[in-house]
């Protein structure tokens, strides 16, 4: 087809005044350690899947130990593989926004040494079996502080551009801001107060804070400000409505971080706390209807460029992943459903669908969109860049569903008393299901990986690169 | 207000972070205010002390080993609560460290016929000790619950099945945990010792506890086999 399906057009023309300030090595370097980490972290998921199945050959090798890959799997892909893109993709959006070079270049580079050691040596400790008992903030404790320091340096290195400039702030940066004091906030509440200052059921209130914050206050924000940021650049118009823009954070803001018990339903938890949670869970719903909302109303008009436009489907494809994911969450949240679901794969299903499904997904397509922005060279393969898209999406969609399944199957078990394994009998089938669904992301991943190798390796282009 | 910088830093950042935390974290805080934190060595009932002794008895060579000479040295009351409590403490962390938490919960639900299945309903003073620092309610249940867990099985039966689950639950998705034994299920390590000990603990507390009613000192019950009489 004649129509670009990965808009290049801006490759290899001589940088203007905005690019200048964009440091974009560094945005390279943080997207070559995002991509490693996913890598790692599906062989982590692999190993694990294969483990339930019964298939894993690797057994009594105690750093293969799927119980601490388990862990790996998650803290890479939150750690690893969605903190290095965001990182990478604040270093290209900020400047551009606000017109100004972040703080420090040095700091910049310090910054991005200190996050990889303190991933590395996340999975290194949660690997030797240090692992702490907080889930998604497995860091072992003697990296905690390290971590805290690295998070304070990001927000200074990239609030300095941002209260330096002037005149109304865009969306995406209202979001940025937030972000970077909420995700300061949360991780050291998560990590220090349940550790030191309270146990048992008030250390589970903060424990479900804290995981429940992690998604809503760091890696929410970030996203949403930079499909605020992306779509209208990439459709060439501005958002629908500035007013829903406004609902939409204003709402965010103020209901998300109010739902951290719901993670811990039917525990020994105060029962009007557990029904303030599932109030503004439900609450939230509403919020993100009109944010979808919003950008659907940017997309008409355009819809053709879900067709031409690789980066717009792949953010679309999250968008409605999202809204998925936002609905299900409406109704899992009840007491209802949480008396059936609760401990079943229908939760890890869900965890997959917005981790992959949404975030992981919109980062995909930011680097499918920058990767030829930074090298000034046009993809290897469109055809691959296809391929990326079609196997990753197949391969959540059907994880998700599959999942879904499993975990009303499981939970149908144990509320109708079967013996105990009958609950791992009736789900081994969906577990053979998962890992090829699985297969089919880690697929889609490698094939990208591929091509962004074969894309840095080709020659410099010697005029414009016109896409094909 | 809302498109400022000072709203959005103070109002939305800070503002409803803390609104949150009070509402989330700082209420269960004040209510449970008054129930104290029991360390570990506190929570050493004769249950766990029972089950403490009963691993020297199964596995004198490895208890000697690892752990020490309990009836050479002829340890007093104290020192077998402390030197339980140590046992816990590490298996504690072993249950953490090894991510078993992730596939086994740590909390009974009043719903879906889980106290017919477990046992009691989990309450919040159970919680409320230095092994539950982070709390591990756990989030997932591939293999069931296990706040109950404690004497439920014999500490020979986790042995084996810390070994090589399969051999006992033929279909169990659980893996091998070889690294807590000297190359068989019979000499269980200090790792061994500890998670054994830590699992045995679990539900102690509790009146339901299955040993409970019988409890009998080890000796008095039966002579370690091959034991000089």
């Amino acid at each position: 087809m004649n129509v670009p399906m990965v808009d290049t057009a801006a490759v290899g023309e001589p940088l203007t005044d905005v690019e200048r300030l964009v440091d974009r090595k560094i945005v390279l370097c943080y997207y070559v350690a995002a991509m490693t980490y996913m890598v790692v972290s599906m062989l982590g998921g692999l190993l694990v899947a294969l483990q339930l199945i019964r298939c894993n050959d690797l057994q009594g090798i105690e750093l293969l130990s799927p119980g601490r890959w388990r862990m790996v799997h998650t803290n890479a892909i939150a750690y690893g593989f969605l903190a290095n893109a965001f990182l990478g993709t604040l270093h290209w959006t900020i400047p551009r926004l606000t017109m100004r070079p972040v703080l420090n270049k040095a700091l910049s580079y310090l910054i991005f040494a200190a996050w990889q050691a303190v991933v590395l040596a996340t999975a290194g400790g949660i690997l030797l079996g240090q692992a702490q008992g907080l889930e998604w903030g497995e860091t072992p404790v003697w990296i905690d502080p390290v971590a805290q320091l690295g998070l304070l340096l990001v927000a200074v290195n990239f609030m300095a551009p941002i209260i330096a400039s002037r005149g109304p702030m865009y969306v995406t940066l209202w979001y940025f801001m937030a972000a970077f004091v909420w995700t300061f906030l949360t991780y050291a509440m998560g990590n220090f107060v349940p550790q030191y200052v309270v146990c048992g059921t008030n250390a589970g209130a903060i424990g479900g804070l804290f995981i429940h914050d992690l998604v809503g206050l760091f890696v929410t924000p970030l996203g949403w400000g930079l499909m605020y940021y992306f779509v209208p650049i990439l459709l060439r118009k501005p958002i629908w409505s500035h007013g829903l823009s406004l609902v939409g954070f204003w709402g965010l803001a103020f209901f998300y971080p109010l739902q951290g018990i719901h993670h811990f339903l039917y525990t020994p938890i105060p029962m009007f706390l557990q029904y303030g949670a599932v109030i503004s869970t439900i609450a939230v719903e509403f919020v993100v209807a009109t944010v979808i909302v919003n950008f659907f109303g940017t997309l008409r008009g355009s819809g053709r460029e879900i067709v031409t436009n690789l980066p717009i489907r792949w953010f679309y494809t999250g968008m409605i992943l999202y809204f998925i994911t936002c609905f299900q969450c409406a109704l899992q949240v009840t007491l209802t459903f949480q008396e059936l679901i609760h401990f079943t794969d229908w939760v890890v299903g869900h965890a997959h669908l917005v981790m992959f499904g949404v975030f992981s997904q919109w980062l995909m397509g930011i680097m499918t969109y920058l990767i030829p922005r930074l090298t000034g060279k046009p993809w290897y393969s469109r055809k691959l860049c296809e391929w990326h898209y079609w196997l990753s999406v197949v391969g959540i969609v059907v994880m998700f569903l599959d999942l879904t399944m499993a975990g009303l199957f499981q939970g149908w078990s144990w509320s109708g008393m079967q013996i105990w394994d009958h609950s791992t009998q009736v789900s081994e089938p969906f577990w053979v299901v998962r890992i090829f669904a699985g297969l089919s992301m880690f697929g889609g991943f490698l094939v990208f990986v591929y091509n962004t190798i074969r894309t840095l390796s080709s020659p410099a282009p010697t005029r414009p690169a016109v896409a094909a | 207000m809302f498109e400022s910088k000072a709203g959005v830093l103070f109002i939305g950042g800070i503002g409803f972070f803390v609104l949150a935390f009070v509402a989330n974290a700082a209420v269960p805080m004040l209510m449970y205010r008054d129930i104290p934190e029991q360390t570990a060595l506190e929570t050493v009932s004769a249950n766990a002390v029972y089950q403490f002794e009963d691993l020297n008895r199964r596995f004198p060579e490895s208890f000697k080993k690892y752990v020490g000479d309990l009836k050479g040295e002829q340890w007093d009351a104290t020192k077998i609560r402390e030197k339980c409590a140590e046992l816990i403490k590490e298996g504690r962390d072993i249950y953490v460290g090894e991510g078993c938490w992730h596939c086994h919960s740590q909390f009974v639900r009043p719903v879906s016929n889980e106290s017919l299945r477990y046992g009691p309903v989990a309450q919040s003073e159970e919680y409320q000790n230095e092994l539950q620092r982070p709390v591990l309610f756990g989030t997932r249940r591939v293999g069931p619950d296990l706040s109950r867990e404690g004497g439920r099985r014999t500490s020979d039966w986790h042995a084996v099945h810390f070994f090589n689950p399969p051999l006992l639950s033929p279909k169990s998705p659980m893996p091998k945990y070889t690294w807590f034994f000297d190359g068989e299920a019979a000499k269980p390590n200090r790792r061994g010792l500890a998670i054994m000990c830590y699992v045995q603990w679990l539900g102690s507390w509790l009146e339901s506890y299955p040993y409970y009613e019988d409890y009998v000192p080890v000796d008095e019950l039966l002579p370690a086999p091959g034991a000089a009489k």
